[in-house]
């Protein structure tokens, strides 16, 4: 029979919340299934069940036809199931051999045997078409290469015929993807079934037979990719029509706005060389361009979180020197990180208090004491107007959604009322109900007059929003692009221009 | 190393005192304000091992629970306690300061080269000892902030510059107030009777800190800087001035301790101090505050420090040699750590969907 995995009725129940509720999958063959729902939709819950780290309150797992009792991480391996975490699980002082073969060394007594294990692993990857050294330090590959490290050590267990992989390509590039889809379609030829968790619907359309929908813990269905729309997915997801999913894009705003932010010839030690725009007042200003292009190190120097070396930075018309994140946010600059979780928030603390965390001055009392009520009252408002989905202004920040999570950290900007806002990746890792919302926020907050950047690497998402877009290559800008003449053709080749070319 | 509580033995005891109400009262603010509902568990379940530690040693002994005793036990708490309640904020701030013991072994030379020595006005010393930690501490804090030091580096070759000094001035001998009027009233006069005024000095300065960590800019400071430096950066705040003026506080803290320690021992003793650090540094974590940085409060750090004297209290009660004590309280120390962590991986496996 050709179906891999088959998994019935499965429940688990946490104290205070059911994550899963009779939720039915099944995996066939040579299939790569997407499962998709929302953060909190409860699909890390059943991932984990599946290798071995909660056991389910209810139902049954069948493996191959025959019902499996999945009772640790090991028997999830014996049963031929490998994850492959989000996170990722190297070693990055360790080689590539090294990490794949962990705790499973050919040995000799207490010695490795080094030759052996390396021959073993050149073998594994030649075998995968990965093309990587097995002595290479994994540390000093890129992203996507470690992502293939971990493939190949999933794949170096001999029993392993399911793979689930969760959003594996969320910090990767478009080719990096390519390459990893490569793989995952040569994996699905030879037989192996893939789970594959991801929020990309476009990623889903090039690499999925099927999808199965999860939300709220429930079970919603599956469909064939080849007879469902992109938007009928979201429903199942977010339970309502989103008709706004596929709304066309804002109206061009007129060249009259007055430019707010003008950066002039910047440049860094490292990476930005001349690097020129100008941002307008009520205008999303999109930045697209390859991964290591340089958007993310322009924005920093801009916020003086990264020193710059050359370049003037002009605010409402003054030259400023900005020497840190203060001096910035003085002038009305906010910066929302790529990564939330690491610059953006303190997890350990409640929303009230990330909220605050810009605006703490317009909160001080006397004497340097903090007016917590009235600093409180706030995040309840934003809570309240941003429709942030949290128990109360009290709750740890750690629990939110990634969705919920990124509007924690937008009301902290809001609360300080700054004129520049810096949207870097503001939708990774958020699915993609709260994607819509955020979008809107978006438009809302450059129709109330603030001057937007936002950095992404989602074509669509550029394009969607932004009135003009700004494209880097190498450090540099390539190109600016109006509304009209951005399209996923134009904004590639901008991003993909050598500075040779540029330069001659 | 011997335990500095040996020398805490010179101080008798002739004091009682009441004890749980002004305990609780001298912490500030009640526990997990904002942070999860975890913090003020783990402050409860240090709460509750203090309860059953004390009941224990009352079957053991009835002399445990004698007003003397009680008060003794008070009296042995304050030294630590204000190097601890100082020593919070730092540790909140994911920082750490060996420096503690020797520069409050400095603090109380310097105190007794100017009263005894020099002669000068009691508020004088008083003052000097206060700006020496002060000192202290923001050199440690500028070495942090801003020359990019890790902690444990910059304040460990703080604590032998300290210790170096504190011996040069001295002559490596103890200097004596017996000259000096009123300097040992300090510590053990009491303000209010039967209470010393060690002790007071103490809760005093636990409320202060108390209210300092969850009322004021300065002690949310301290909660971001710890749960997230880099992101209390790019929201603007410049940190590094803030993490100088947490330790310049910490150091006042320890000038404080010094002053105290001094005026119970009626000298200062320059080859005093070290081991009193690791002290003080249980104690905040027995308390409950993360080494990692961004959770603790003063209230656990006051009942930590408590634990540590009722324990060795206790054991001396029970006639348990001095150097079993260190042992007994090294294993509190790690299951308080333990504690801490079980609690953190609950919340983690379960609280996240």
């Amino acid at each position: 029979m050709s179906q891999l995995l088959r998994v019935e009725g499965i429940s688990k129940e946490f104290p205070g919340v059911k994550a899963l509720d009779g939720v039915n999958f099944e995996l066939d063959r040579q299939e790569v299934l997407a499962l998709v729902g929302e953060n909190g939709a409860g699909k890390s819950t059943l991932m984990k069940i599946l290798s071995g780290i909660y056991t389910p309150d209810a139902g049954q797992i069948f493996v191959e036809g025959n019902e499996v009792d999945v009772t640790g991480p090991k028997v999830a391996q014996q049963l031929g199931i490998s994850i492959i975490h989000q996170e990722m699980n190297l070693m990055p002082h360790l080689t590539v051999a090294q990490n794949i073969f962990i705790g499973r060394e050919p040995r000799t007594g207490p010695w490795v045997r080094d030759g052996e294990l390396n021959r073993r692993t050149k073998a594994l990857l030649t075998d995968l078409g990965i093309h990587l050294r097995p002595t290479q330090v994994v540390g000093e590959l890129t992203v996507a290469s470690q992502q293939m490290v971990e493939i190949a050590k999933a794949l170096s267990f001999e029993h392993t015929k399911i793979l689930i992989m969760d959003e594996p390509t969320s910090a990767i590039s478009i080719q990096e993807t390519q390459v990893l889809f490569r793989l995952i379609r040569s994996l699905r030829d030879r037989g192996v079934g893939i789970v594959y968790i991801s929020h990309r619907m476009e990623e889903l359309r090039q690499i999925a037979n099927r999808v199965t929908v999860l939300r709220d813990g429930q079970y919603v269905g599956t469909r064939s990719m080849n007879d469902v729309r992109d938007d009928e997915i979201i429903a199942m997801m977010v339970g309502r029509e989103v008709s706004a999913a596929y709304a066309s894009r804002p109206e061009v705003s007129g060249d009259d706005g007055e430019v707010v932010l003008a950066v002039r010839g910047l440049t860094t030690k490292s990476l930005l060389r001349d690097v020129s725009f100008e941002l307008r007042r009520g205008e999303i200003l999109g930045f697209a361009g390859l991964m290591g292009a340089g958007r993310t190190e322009t924005a920093r120097a801009i916020i003086g979180a990264d020193p710059m070396s050359a370049g003037t930075v002009v605010v409402n018309g003054r030259e400023i020197k900005i020497s840190g994140p203060s001096v910035a946010v003085r002038h009305g600059i906010g910066y929302l990180p790529e990564d939330r979780k690491r610059h953006g928030l303190m997890l350990e603390q409640d929303v009230a208090f990330n909220v605050a965390m810009a605006s703490l001055k317009a909160n001080r009392a006397p004497l340097g004491f903090l007016r917590e009520g009235r600093a409180r009252k706030i995040a309840d408002n934003f809570i309240r107007s941003l429709r942030i989905k949290t128990p109360s202004s009290r709750t740890t920040v750690k629990t939110l959604s990634g969705g919920n999570q990124q509007k924690v950290v937008i009301a902290k900007w809001l609360a300080r009322d700054c004129d520049v806002l810096i949207f870097d990746e503001p939708t990774r890792g958020i699915d993609v109900g709260a994607k819509e919302e955020i979008y809107r926020l978006l438009n809302d907050l450059a129709e109330a007059g603030k001057a937007v950047i936002m950095i992404s690497s989602e074509l669509p998402e550029v394009l969607r929003l932004s009135h003009r877009v700004v494209v880097m290559s190498q450090g540099r800008v390539t190109g600016t692009l109006s509304a009209d003449e951005a399209d996923q053709e134009s904004i590639m080749k901008l991003a993909t221009q050598n500075i040779e070319e540029v330069a001659a | 190393m011997t335990t500095p509580r040996a020398e805490e033995d010179l101080a008798d005891a002739r004091t009682q005192s009441p004890p749980a109400e002004t305990v609780a009262a001298g912490g500030g603010g009640r526990g997990g304000r904002f942070a999860a509902l975890g913090q003020g568990l783990q402050q409860l379940l240090a709460f509750g091992t203090l309860i059953a530690l004390m009941i224990v040693f009352f079957i053991a002994s009835p002399k445990f629970l004698t007003l003397t005793n009680i008060s003794s036990i008070l009296l042995s708490t304050a030294v630590i306690g204000i190097l601890a309640v100082g020593t919070t904020f730092v540790i909140i701030t994911g920082g750490i300061d060996l420096s503690l013991g020797t520069a409050m072994t400095l603090c109380s030379v310097v105190v007794g080269l100017m009263l005894s020595n020099a002669g000068l006005p009691l508020p004088v010393g008083i003052l000097g000892g206060l700006a020496m930690g002060a000192l202290i501490g923001f050199i440690n804090g500028f070495n942090v902030a801003f020359l990019g030091l890790p902690p444990f580096i910059a304040t460990l070759s703080m604590m032998l510059v300290c210790q170096g000094l504190a011996l040069v001035l001295s002559g490596v001998k103890p200097i004596y107030f017996t000259g000096v009027e009123g300097f040992s009233k300090i510590a053990l006069g009491e303000i209010i009777p039967r209470i010393p005024n060690a002790v007071l000095i103490l809760f005093g300065l636990a409320l202060v800190a108390g209210v300092i960590l969850r009322k004021t800019i300065l002690g949310r400071m301290t909660y971001a800087i710890g749960s997230n430096e880099e992101a209390t950066r790019l929201s603007g705040i410049n940190t590094r001035r803030w993490v100088l003026a947490i330790y310049t506080l910490a150091g006042v803290a320890t000038g404080i301790a010094g002053i105290v320690l001094a005026a119970r021992l009626n000298s200062a003793q320059p080859q005093l101090g070290v081991g009193y650090e690791l002290q003080a540094i249980a104690a905040v974590i027995i308390g409950g505050t993360s080494l990692l940085g961004g959770r603790g409060s003063i209230l656990g750090t006051i009942i930590g420090a408590l634990i540590m004297s009722v324990l060795i209290n206790g054991l001396r009660i029970l006639a348990i040699q001095t150097e079993w004590q260190t042992v007994v309280v090294g294993l509190v120390v790690l299951v308080a750590v333990f504690a801490d962590n079980l609690r953190k991986r609950r919340a983690e496996g379960g609280g996240r969907l």
